[in-house]
């Protein structure tokens, strides 16, 4: 019973702590340029005005337009659900695995996608066929990184994966090292950040992400902006889980758990040092550029799975 | 250092050649290429020598030392001045386009381990699993050389077959004898020299390094 719990605790972790996740990258941020910037809290109080303020809908908005932001929302929760922050073998992370994981996150792209050409303007129809090209190009990359992990420990299932890195100790092995780096690179194309998409231009012209969101307002925004808060600190979750598990709790004890919450934290600031600086360090790339970008994410990753069945596997 | 260790080291540097030769494939600049190839001498430089550690072999240490010269420094730098000398564009000009390339290469890679799987059963060194990674490479080499258009990207792809062979050879076998390993370099010197003179002579004859222009006059 208590490990339900737990359970619960640990996806309303993920999804109230987010916004603040996403103050502190920015906060970072703005350090890093010589700026104030804004505290951390903001993106809390943004979205409380948000959510109390009142819609403006096109008058050519279907249903797809207005159901849009409340399916990207339930399935990245859901996808947040699935992954362990604190806990292995949560009774949510054994209903589903990395690919239904990766199918929820389909799910709010593709309708993200859909609400972006449902309205009809320029901008939306444009960001959606950005979009859809690079998660097109960027899924089998997520997928070919994860299944390096899942070959070698012969599972998609996320605990079992945790487990089998935790019983293998610190190895120095190429496969994963390069399904690290595809990683990574997958999830700065996934979450819109800087090399690929900004997260905070104003230019329409360049916008992939923001670009299928422009029509909407109030509640609809605050639930996408919410969800994509939530997207970051899953991704960066993800990656612990499969990369460095270490400090994660294995069972429902008190002190385990608030040790596997603090490395938790830990962890989540390196993770977003890391990205301010790529961020600060690294102009956009040209569109036509994230292609092979991604091809190279992916190609990564398959070098991967080549390196675990040749040098790790081997002739043994 | 433990033996397991080392063999991961070993690993990691067999996996580095095998991204490498990825790397050579992808490039589209003419000098990040010879960038690329000089990494590839000193990566193999590197491998030799952790492997002659690991089997206490002195003549191994020479190889190395060898590699690195002439592979990691000398043969890039010729290449380099090559380049500028005659006003090579700087383009690599590519006859397949890039990605249908490396989906090429991952088709070869697999090849390779295939055909390799029953020698590696043989053997019973630590660096008994990079004898795939390197036929790998030798293929990736012959490659390049098919799917380029010009003489000094081929010979960059014939300097990698090269790489490649030596670092089967010392994967398989822990080195050739000194004798044969030092009448190996001493060949690819001569061949760069020999590559070189072939280069001018093309240019002028032909106005152009592309060799689909040798065909049609």
């Amino acid at each position: 019973m208590t490990i339900f719990l737990v359970n619960i605790a640990q996806i309303l972790l993920m999804v109230l702590a987010a916004p603040m996740a996403a103050g502190i990258v920015k906060k970072m941020k703005a350090r890093l340029q010589n700026r104030q910037g804004a505290g951390i809290f903001q993106p809390y109080r943004d979205l409380s005005k948000l959510f109390g303020k009142e819609m403006v809908l096109a008058d050519h908005a279907s249903w797809i337009f207005r159901a849009a932001p409340y399916i990207v929302f339930t399935s990245t929760v859901l996808a947040a659900s699935v992954v362990p922050v604190i806990v292995v073998d949560s009774p949510f992370s054994w209903t589903a695995d990395v690919i239904a994981l990766a199918g929820f996150l389909a799910i709010g792209t593709f309708f993200t996608a859909l609400a972006g050409m449902d309205i009809g303007t320029v901008f939306g129809g444009m960001g959606a066929s950005r979009e859809m090209t690079f998660s097109a190009l960027a899924e089998p990359a997520l997928l070919m990184s994860i299944f390096v992990l899942s070959v070698t420990a012969q599972s998609t299932n996320l605990s079992v994966m945790i487990h089998h890195i935790l019983d293998a100790g610190i190895l120095l092995k190429p496969s994963i090292a390069f399904a690290l780096i595809a990683m990574l690179m997958v999830s700065i194309v996934e979450n819109g950040r800087i090399p690929v998409d900004n997260p905070g231009t104003h230019l329409e012209v360049t916008m992939i992400h923001e670009a299928m969101l422009l029509e909407y307002s109030g509640r609809h925004l605050a639930l996408i902006e919410w969800a994509t808060q939530i997207k970051l600190v899953l991704f960066a979750t993800l990656i612990f889980d499969l990369f460095f598990p270490w400090g994660i709790s294995t069972a429902v004890a008190t002190i385990a758990l608030l040790t596997a919450l603090a490395l938790w934290i830990f962890k989540l600031i390196l993770f977003f040092v890391l990205l301010v600086i790529i961020e600060t360090g690294l102009a956009k790339m040209r569109l036509f550029e994230v292609p092979q970008f991604l091809s190279t994410a992916f190609f990564l990753a398959l070098l991967g799975m080549f390196m675990h069945y040749i040098l790790e596997v081997g002739a043994q | 250092m433990s033996q397991i260790l080392l063999q991961q080291i070993i690993t990691m540097g067999a996996a580095l050649m095998l991204l490498i030769s990825f790397a050579l494939l992808a490039q589209k600049r003419m000098l990040s290429l010879l960038h690329w190839f000089a990494l590839q001498g000193i990566v193999l430089a590197a491998v030799t020598a952790l492997v002659a550690y690991t089997s206490d072999n002195t003549e191994l240490y020479v190889s190395a030392a060898i590699t690195l010269v002439l592979k990691g420094m000398l043969l890039p730098w010729v290449l380099w001045k090559i380049i500028r000398q005659m006003h090579v564009h700087r383009e690599v000009e590519p006859l397949v386009n890039i990605p249908v390339t490396m989906l090429i290469a991952a088709a070869l890679v697999v090849f390779s381990y295939q055909v390799t799987l029953p020698i590696e059963h043989l053997s019973h060194l630590i660096t008994r699993n990079t004898i795939a990674v390197a036929m790998a490479n030798v293929l990736l080499g012959m490659l390049m050389m098919i799917t380029r258009k010009k003489a000094i990207t081929q010979v960059i792809g014939f300097l990698a077959i090269e790489n490649s062979l030596f670092f089967a050879g010392v994967g398989a076998t822990y080195g050739m004898p000194l004798v044969a390993e030092l009448g190996v370099a001493f060949d690819v010197l001569i061949a760069s020299v020999v590559f070189g003179l072939f280069f001018y002579q093309i240019r002028d004859t032909f106005e152009s390094l592309d060799l689909n222009k040798m065909e049609n006059k």
